[in-house]
């Protein structure tokens, strides 16, 4: 097999890691949707493969707050997984699981809120890769879940600066939810150099660039 | 009329006084800011990996500090600066989750100020002030008029190194 590069990635292997978002991101709905006691709907994922220097203009430009929930990989691949969401959709969250009722938008997370919105992003992810898991029969283990509320640049390059040892794009798949707001979120599976092989070698797929 | 440019994750350019050039949100990766005070020629770069010779796809010059810094330098010479005068400032390389982990790729922040440094020394570009580290995401916009580097965070107070 070839090294993997996601630049030339076929339109083939595009539409299976597609499949794998919708899927995944389908399940975390219905995860969130138990967690917060109400019915939550998503529209189709898209799933994105952006330039570096585009980044910035996703998720309603480089400097909106975004609270970003990153979770490592271990197990038969090593990577991260990223969840990542507007500071008013994680308010809302926060808000609905604690039954505070709704706070302002500008008010900063307390401690427990903190946890609060790092146990959403566990079951969020967590039921991500519960269906990736299923699908590929890969063992995935992820470490506790970590927060960071910043400019939604500064969180991505993160995940950028990690598909930047493999190449010059980044992949990233965004889900829409709604309950009573409309709630973007994106997730951003990281595998390292040798798990997206993986995870489309145990699917049957073969080759993966053009 | 002065025009602010912008540069993008793994890009640089260029700019002449009274222009300005900035970088929004930086968050490991590093913004080095280069000028020549005479001609007040001056520059940017966004780079988001320590070395290009660590990595197999290197042909993307300005993701690196190694090569990116070097390019930096050259364009700002190509422009009129001149290579003894230069002066640097640098910000940026944060660690924006608190991973206790060893693992170099989380301390990715870290290295990229060092190597940016070690470039930087390497070409005898005198790093005049830094403002690199913790965990918060940095916007920077850099004046070539008169040095000022100037850093945004959430929830701080504007500064200006």
């Amino acid at each position: 097999m070839g090294e993997m590069n996601l630049d030339n990635l076929s339109s083939q292997y595009f539409d299976v890691l597609k499949e794998l978002g919708n899927i995944g991101a389908g399940n975390a709905t219905t995860a969130l949707a138990q967690m917060i006691g109400t019915k939550v709907d998503m529209c189709v994922p898209q799933v994105r493969l952006l330039d570096f220097k585009d980044v910035g203009d996703l998720m309603g430009g480089a400097e909106k707050i975004m609270a970003g929930i990153y979770l490592a990989l271990n197990g038969d691949i090593d990577g991260s997984i990223m969840f990542l969401l507007g500071k008013q959709a994680a308010r809302h969250l926060v808000d609905k699981l604690m039954g505070t009722g709704p706070k302002s938008e500008d008010e900063e997370f307390d401690e427990v809120e903190m946890s609060a919105l790092k146990e959403v992003g566990n079951i969020i992810t967590g039921s991500y890769l519960n269906s990736l898991s299923m699908m590929t029969n890969l063992k995935l283990i992820p470490s506790i879940p970590y927060v960071a509320i910043d400019m939604a640049a500064a969180i991505l390059s993160v995940p950028a600066i990690q598909f930047g040892m493999m190449g010059d794009k980044i992949l990233l798949i965004e889900t829409q939810f709604f309950d009573e707001l409309k709630l973007s979120g994106y997730f951003i599976l990281l595998p390292d150099i040798d798990g997206y092989s993986k995870i489309l070698s145990s699917l049957g797929m073969g080759d993966i660039s053009n | 009329m002065s025009q602010i440019i912008k540069v993008g994750m793994a890009d640089l350019n260029i700019c002449v006084s009274p222009d300005g050039i900035t970088t929004l949100g930086l968050g490991s990766c590093v913004g080095i800011a280069i000028r020549d005070p005479v001609t007040k020629i001056g520059g940017l770069a966004h780079v988001m990996l320590p070395d290009s010779t660590e990595i197999k796809n290197n042909s993307n010059i300005p993701k690196f500090a190694d090569t990116g810094i070097q390019e930096l330098v050259d364009q700002i010479v190509a422009k009129g600066g001149n290579k003894t005068r230069l002066v640097a400032k640098i910000a940026g390389g944060a660690q924006m989750f608190a991973f206790q982990s060893q693992n170099a790729t989380m301390r990715v922040g870290d290295r990229n100020v060092a190597a940016s440094l070690k470039k930087l020394k390497e070409l005898n570009i005198p790093v005049l002030a830094q403002d690199t580290g913790d965990s918060y995401g940095r916007t920077v916009i850099f004046y070539p008029e008169n040095g000022d580097y100037i850093i945004r965070a959430v929830g701080k107070p504007e500064k200006v190194i």
